[in-house]
């Protein structure tokens, strides 16, 4: 029997196995090591799969060998493998951080809860992504909502619970949407497998159920992935969730959302349908634009750290909706690139808070939220943190020799190619509001002046270590772009190309 | 209610019923209407059921909070087990064919054991949930 072949199957499974695994052990130690162990298996495996699509192409995996179209698919093409990458790899830093960063903020005997829900939601982001069946996706975006709520709902702070409920009724709307949406393709192609439901399509694409569908799922599938104004759930989920939590939503749960739109829009529907017959681009650029600007605008007034950086989460998935506007191999491509640029920076920024308010409590203490009036002068106190921090915002702002810049960089060249230059003005004058918010941390942390006494008293080791590995990630990606910048450039031309 | 004597007879007559034909529901689901999900909320409805007459401590000292929690994640491990046996015997995950033999019978086994696993953890499920909601307000002392 060769492993090698049934690394799609593994690559869901085994998180999932994980799961009930520490359900059943009922103890936080046991839960993490196992949850852990599946999620660094899980970042193996995409590793191996990233390798095995470059060497033969798209993998094809039946389920329980029904062949597609009957039975489900798995379906691991170029974009696929450079999100389960990111998805698995960035759990696989989190998971080891979770250990000291709960410690404090989750209460003792949801520990193994904790781990259990968190193998579950990315189980789901995973599935999601690898799956090649429209109900399935809906099936696995319920087991990483359900999940994330329950993560979100953990939070020390009374308000978690009410910023949990909120993207339960929002996410569910998202969920219905889409399931709605599947329910009009199924209904008009008599098919769930999403390869065959493009080709059936192409026959009856402006029917009236084909756009109703298509409008069902672009909203549904925008609201889980907090496309302006359907973002309100997400400031207030980031801001109370357990840092750890948040920092591994922030770069997965919303840039999986927009791996779903990307998959319907260039693998289902079409672009000659999204991009030709419908006003879609137009829309996509207001909305974008206005991401870009009204979100990053509005962090630079917030008082709390996580919430700023929230806000900032939803103008940068402006940038990665821009990418998807234009309509060409280039705005693909920087969309992709930004999806895992962006998502790299914010679980590094996330991962860094996390350290800070553990230090900001006092011993044995609920850590506080990270407001600006704590952080003054924390730059003398945990010096490694706030530079972190530092660099982080600079791949926000995208100043060159960061991953940020260099998704910038082709967004710029796809608006370039259009020929629409007000775009690049655009992008470089939200870049500014960037500088705004992320100054105002320099500002505070650095140059206010500490409290009284104040001695060095850095983050946790354990939680120091995967977050500057992110923060390094962020400039080695700025410096070297073989990896991104090939794998989301051939993915690109793949979509691309499938959809003409 | 737990001095109703009428309530304590009927219930005593009916849950073993209740019971059975919750079994019944799971293992006819080959052949006709039902299977695991549905025969989970039937046996999961018989515990009610009972909980509802005697009391949500007596319930608790027959099937325990640790036995609910057990279940919910045994009947997962399960229906993934059989998946991951399919692929230890050569097949794909959730490959039923290799089960057995004879491809049919191979379908007729791993059909079983996934409704089986699926009949756990729906009934682990509707029991943890009833047992939430039943107990709260009831001091647990560290609810905040």
């Amino acid at each position: 029997m060769s492993l090698s072949v049934h690394l799609p199957a593994l690559q869901v499974v085994l998180p999932l196995l994980s799961a009930p695994l520490a359900v059943l052990l009922r103890h936080g130690g046991f839960a993490f090591a196992i949850v852990t162990a599946g999620a660094w298996a899980a970042f193996a495996i995409a590793i191996g799969l990233w390798l095995q699509v470059g060497e033969s192409g798209t993998i094809s995996y039946h389920i329980g060998s029904w062949p597609p179209p009957w039975g489900i698919e798995y379906r691991v093409d170029r974009l696929a493998s450079f999100v389960l990458l990111l998805v698995s790899g960035i759990a696989a830093i989190v998971l080891p951080y979770s250990r000291a960063s709960i410690e404090r903020e989750v209460p003792r005997d949801l520990h193994y809860l904790y781990y259990a829900m968190f193998g579950l939601c990315l189980t789901g982001l995973l599935g999601i992504v690898i799956t090649g069946d429209a109900f399935n996706i809906f099936v696995f975006l319920e087991i990483s909502s359900l999940s994330t709520y329950v993560l979100i709902a953990m939070g020390r702070d009374r308000r978690a619970l009410a910023a949990a409920y909120r993207y339960l009724i929002m996410g569910s709307i998202g969920a219905t949407f889409i399931v709605i949406g599947i329910g009009f393709l199924y209904l008009t192609t008599g098919t769930l497998n999403l390869v065959d439901m493009a080709e059936r399509l192409r026959a009856v694409e402006s029917s009236r159920p084909v756009l109703a569908a298509l409008a069902f799922i672009t909203v549904g599938v925008s609201l889980k992935l907090a496309l302006f104004p359907l973002h309100q759930w997400l400031p207030n989920a980031y801001t109370y969730a357990p840092s750890a939590v948040t920092a591994f939503l922030a770069a997965t749960a919303t840039k999986v959302s927009v791996y779903v739109l990307i998959r319907f829009w260039y693998s289902v529907f079409g672009e000659s349908l999204i991009f030709e017959k419908l006003p879609l681009p137009q829309i996509l650029l207001l909305l974008s634009l206005a991401a870009m600007f009204v979100a990053s605008f509005t962090a630079i007034f917030q008082d709390n750290l996580k919430r700023l950086f929230a806000y900032s989460s939803v103008g940068q998935i402006g940038y990665i909706t821009l990418g998807m506007s234009f309509d060409s191999v280039n705005g693909l491509n920087a969309a992709i690139l930004h999806l895992f640029n962006h998502g790299i920076t914010k679980a590094a920024i996330f991962l860094l808070i996390g350290g800070m308010v553990l230090g900001l409590a006092k011993a044995g203490a609920v850590p506080p939220a990270p407001t600006f009036d704590r952080l003054a002068g924390l730059a003398k106190r945990m010096p490694l943190t706030c530079f972190g921090i530092v660099i982080a915002g600079l791949s926000l702002i995208g100043v060159p020799g960061t991953a940020g810049f260099v998704s910038k960089w082709y967004l710029i060249l796809a608006a370039l190619e259009k020929g629409q230059f007000w775009i690049v003005g655009a992008i470089l004058l939200s870049s500014l509001l960037a500088i705004a918010y992320v100054w105002r941390f320099v500002e505070v942390a650095y140059f206010k002046p500490a409290p009284e006494g104040t001695t060095r008293q850095e983050a946790p080791l354990s939680m120091l270590i995967p977050a500057w590995i992110l923060v390094i990630g962020t400039i080695w990606f700025g410096l070297d772009t073989s990896f991104t910048v090939g794998t989301a450039t051939e993915a690109a031309q793949q979509l691309v190309k499938v959809g003409r | 209610m737990e001095s109703s004597l009428v309530l304590r007879v009927v219930g005593k007559l009916l849950i073993p019923f209740i019971l059975l034909f919750a079994l019944y529901v799971q293992f006819h689901g080959d052949f006709g209407p039902g299977g695991g999900f549905q025969a989970g909320t039937i046996f999961a409805a018989g515990i009610v059921f009972y909980a509802l007459i005697f009391g949500l401590d007596k319930t608790r000292q027959v099937v325990p909070d640790r036995l609910v929690e057990t279940m919910l994640a045994a009947g997962v491990l399960l229906y993934a087990g059989v998946g991951v046996a399919g692929l230890l015997l050569g097949g794909n995950f959730l490959d039923y064919f290799v089960l057995d033999q004879d491809p049919i019978h191979g379908q007729h086994r791993g059909i079983f054991w996934v409704e089986a696993g699926v009949a756990i953890t729906v009934c682990g499920v509707m029991l943890k949930i009833f047992y939430m909601f039943a107990s709260r307000g009831q001091s647990e002392g560290n609810e905040e």
